[in-house]
């Protein structure tokens, strides 16, 4: 075999000139060479313990911290989940699950919660206690900082909540909330030691969490390198270490992977995924329903302050041609709803089409023949040109002229909050209820389609007081009915997520949409 | 008589130096001057970047009060203005680091990438250019005339791809990327081969015609028919008389070069995933991270006015008679 003859072989080596031992390099990489196919080795599902686990990420260069309270990235919240823990995260279907904290029971009034932690340890040994996360949640909620979970926190009122005990928090919302659990699974709400993070270079020398993966080296833009914690509560990892690096290209992403250089690449095209997928060199993985992508129609505003034309609109986008077009078909379609797949879904509501004739029609009635409208977009999503440019064409069959209007890809959240009439936009993964709070009461901070209700905040605020779970849901089906019929959000599909993996690496969860709990979740992952 | 024109001509040359020092200080006070006004007319601010798609206007506020960035600009650029002259940068908006870090992180890689490219560069460039001088209109210059012409014509990138595709992922000689290797890349020279190929691509080529049209005019000049006349050997009249000639374009386009390798190669440490000052400037710029794009900005600055400075001086001592302008 190769391996007598050259024992210096390896695979990058500059021996390996002939396609016919490059090949023997790579086989004796993936099966340590022993013969077996290893495709047909049956002990795939048993986790297999060691090894490091090289994860690529697109990251925020050398700017980047280990605060896990200023996590913003996808690859700073990774970094972020494998040190820390958060009090509870979200299933694949976006509802809470208990974390840190082992159960939470609620008064009648649902404005009082108390929570009991689990046993667990900070990686120093010690516990964590009711101390450490009122400590966590008041530096979130600091008012003289910007911490991205701060309004996911505000129903809570820390100055009356307090700890019951080593392991028992009361905490006092300022009204009655009956998804709080999803307030403890927020975005960034990680829990860190007490006195954590009074200097603001805490966390990169040595930070200090409770999640599966301890410290042991970071450089912000380059690579971070985590140990197992084997006094881990939920059991220790199976990899012995893993290293998040950064490659901001998706194209070097794919080259580390294809070239063996990392075992796990986060982001990657549709393109790629298509190129790569069955011809087993990499795996890829697809995350259904991690993406919504919408177009975003100000209510408040002609043209569409007229739900007629909102409807026409509705009736105008081709989906399945969106999908195809502008995720490259890495996607399925939307019924101009939030969360497909998610709790509480309203997923009953028949499927909407193309109607032409109707969206031509209602525009009539509405007085918005010949309709022309500003479409923004910008480069800052995967797709968001593309759909604009589709919509451009299906627009123009129903008589509408859509300009596209080009933004700038660092200011676009913010400028298309207020201004304009029409835009690409896109959410991850979050619960519908927090979709409804952030987006679509009259106070919400970032109400793109300026969804401004009375009435409709009247059924969020009883939604939330309602105890019964069953209730619950029949109230959020209303509150979907009406966005369905005459909402701002021309939802048209959900695009999928897409990793690639080497074929060593076992345990990836695929039914995790990206933010949820078992997404870049690397202490069930195994190399073979 | 002889001494006196020695010394008249040194007053002039030191003059030169000087004048160019002081030209070279005002270009850099304004493109520090210009890299501010731009990236304050740049749309948004750091804020509204960190901020992303949570644009909470309530949280923007926050961000930009916590930064600073409510005051006004004048008493931002003399804050950072007067840190400078004291040999301090000031610190990044996004990380709080002291810009000096980032600036002197980026800078390792970079250099390392700049120093081999010329390493190989220069003879490289120089010897293909006098190959084809020597045989002027033949096969030899033919062959490297049109190589280097179409070689020129590849973008980076196109020819990033096409190496790693080739060299790394079909026939797996060499590391496709740089990723997680950080800053010790010396510890991993397989991974310096491709990004240096495509840094050398076009350089060498522009170097190469350049010092081939040099040649051939010296070549062809009267005082190189002179020193034929008197019967000195050919290697000498290529080398010792037509050379410095055709030396003091290529110098000012070698100086040119590397101050194009020194600036961060943005194309080549994205493709190769190199943190060098390429990488670190377009992070900045994306974050609105004016402190680090201002300090990069001084250093390019700096960079720019020493190298021309240097290429202006050698090209006057190779041939003073072509009235170089200062």
């Amino acid at each position: 075999m190769h391996d007598e003859r050259f024992p210096g072989l390896r695979r990058r080596g500059f021996l390996a000139a002939t396609g016919a031992a490059t090949l023997g390099a790579l086989a004796l990489t993936a099966c340590g060479a022993d013969g077996t196919d290893p495709g047909a080795s049956g002990d795939d599902g048993t986790p297999k313990r060691g090894g490091r686990l090289r994860a690529a990420f697109a990251g925020g260069g050398a700017s980047e911290t280990l605060d896990p309270h200023l996590a913003n990235l996808f690859a700073d919240v990774a970094r972020a989940k494998a040190l820390y823990d958060k009090l509870a995260d979200y299933g694949a279907d976006l509802s809470a699950r208990p974390r840190l904290a082992a159960k939470w029971e609620p008064n009648k009034t649902l404005d009082r919660w108390q929570v009991t932690l689990r046993e667990a340890t900070f990686h120093d040994g010690s516990p964590v206690t009711a101390k450490d996360v009122l400590y966590s949640y008041r530096r979130i909620a600091d008012p003289e900082k910007a911490f991205r979970a701060k309004a996911s926190l505000e129903p809570i009122d820390l100055d009356a909540s307090r700890a019951t005990g080593e392991r028992g928090i009361e905490f006092v919302l300022k009204r009655p909330t009956a998804e709080f659990p999803n307030v403890l699974a927020a975005f960034g709400a990680y829990i860190v030691p007490e006195n954590a993070g009074r200097n603001a270079a805490d966390f990169d020398r040595k930070p200090i969490g409770s999640g599966p993966f301890r410290f042991v080296s970071f450089s912000p833009g380059r690579s971070a390198v985590f140990r197992r914690y084997d006094a881990y509560w939920e059991g220790a990892p199976h990899l012995d270490e893993v290293e998040f690096v950064v490659a901001n290209e998706e194209s070097a992403r794919v080259n580390a992977l294809l070239g063996g250089q990392v075992e796990y690449a986060h982001e990657l095209n549709p393109t790629t995924a298509r190129a790569h997928e069955g011809k087993g060199q990499i795996e890829i993985v697809r995350l259904r329903g991690s993406a919504m992508q919408a177009f975003c129609m100000k209510t408040d505003r002609p043209p569409f302050d007229d739900k007629r034309v909102r409807e026409a609109f509705f009736l105008i986008a081709d989906r399945q041609e969106l999908v195809d077009g502008a995720l490259s078909g890495a996607g399925v379609v939307g019924n101009d709803l939030f969360g497909k797949g998610y709790e509480y879904y309203a997923a009953d509501l028949p499927q909407r089409e193309q109607d032409l004739d109707r969206a031509r029609a209602l525009l009539k009635q509405a007085g918005a023949e010949k309709l022309k409208v500003t479409l923004d977009t910008s480069a800052v999503a995967a797709g968001f040109t593309e759909a604009a440019s589709i919509f451009k064409d299906q627009a123009a069959k129903a008589g509408v002229t859509v300009e596209v209007r080009m933004g700038s890809k660092d200011s676009y959240w913010s400028d298309i909050l207020d201004s304009g009439t029409l835009a690409c936009y896109r959410s991850g993964a979050m619960p519908i209820e927090a979709h409804i709070s952030q987006r679509l009461l009259t106070d919400s901070t970032t109400n793109a389609t300026k969804w401004q209700h009375k009435d409709f905040d009247a059924l969020y605020q009883q939604a939330q007081s309602t105890r019964d779970k069953a209730q619950r849901a029949a109230v959020y089906e209303r509150m979907q009915r009406r966005l369905y019929t005459e909402g701002g959000f021309l939802i048209w599909g959900f695009a999928d997520w897409i990793l690639g993996t080497a074929k060593t690496v076992k345990g990836v969860e695929t039914k995790a949409p990206a933010n949820t709990l078992d997404w870049a979740r690397f202490d069930k992952v195994w190399l073979t | 008589m002889r001494t006196t024109i020695r010394r008249s001509a040194s007053r002039g040359a030191s003059a030169f130096v000087v004048r160019r020092l002081l030209l070279g200080v005002a270009q850099t006070v304004a493109v520090v001057l210009l890299v501010f006004a731009l990236t304050e007319a740049l749309p948004g601010d750091a804020a509204v970047a960190l901020a992303g798609d949570q644009p909470d206007p309530a949280r923007i506020a926050a961000i930009r009060e916590a930064m600073h960035l409510d005051r006004p600009v004048h008493e931002r650029l003399a804050d950072w203005a007067t840190g400078l002259l004291h040999g301090d940068f000031g610190t990044s908006l996004t990380s709080g680091r002291p810009v000096a870090r980032y600036i002197a992180d980026g800078f390792g890689p970079t250099l390392l990438l700049a120093a081999l490219t010329v390493a190989l560069l220069v003879p490289l460039g120089f010897g293909l250019g006098v190959l084809a001088a020597r045989h002027e209109g033949g096969p030899v210059d033919r062959l490297v005339s049109s190589l280097t012409l179409a070689v020129y014509a590849v973008p980076e990138f196109a020819l990033g791809v096409l190496l790693v595709t080739v060299f790394a992922l079909k026939l797996g000689w060499l590391p496709p990327t740089a990723v997680g290797y950080g800053t010790d890349l010396l510890a991993h020279p397989a991974a310096l081969v491709l990004p240096v190929l495509v840094l050398l691509s076009r350089p060498v080529c522009s170097l190469v015609r350049l010092v081939r049209a040099g040649m051939i005019d010296a070549l062809a000049s009267p005082y190189v028919a002179h020193a034929r006349r008197y019967g000195v050997s050919g290697a000498r009249v290529r080398y010792a008389h037509a050379l410095p000639n055709a030396l003091a374009p290529a110098a000012q386009q070698l100086a040119r070069t590397i101050d194009w390798l020194l600036c961060g190669v943005i194309v080549v440490e994205a493709l190769f995933v190199i943190p060098g000052l390429g990488t670190v400037l377009l992070n900045a710029v994306a974050e609105r991270d004016v402190p680090v794009v201002q300090g990069l900005a001084v250093v390019f600055g700096v960079l720019t006015v020493v190298l021309n400075l240097g290429a202006d001086v050698v090209a006057r001592r190779l041939a003073p008679r072509a009235g170089v302008a200062a």
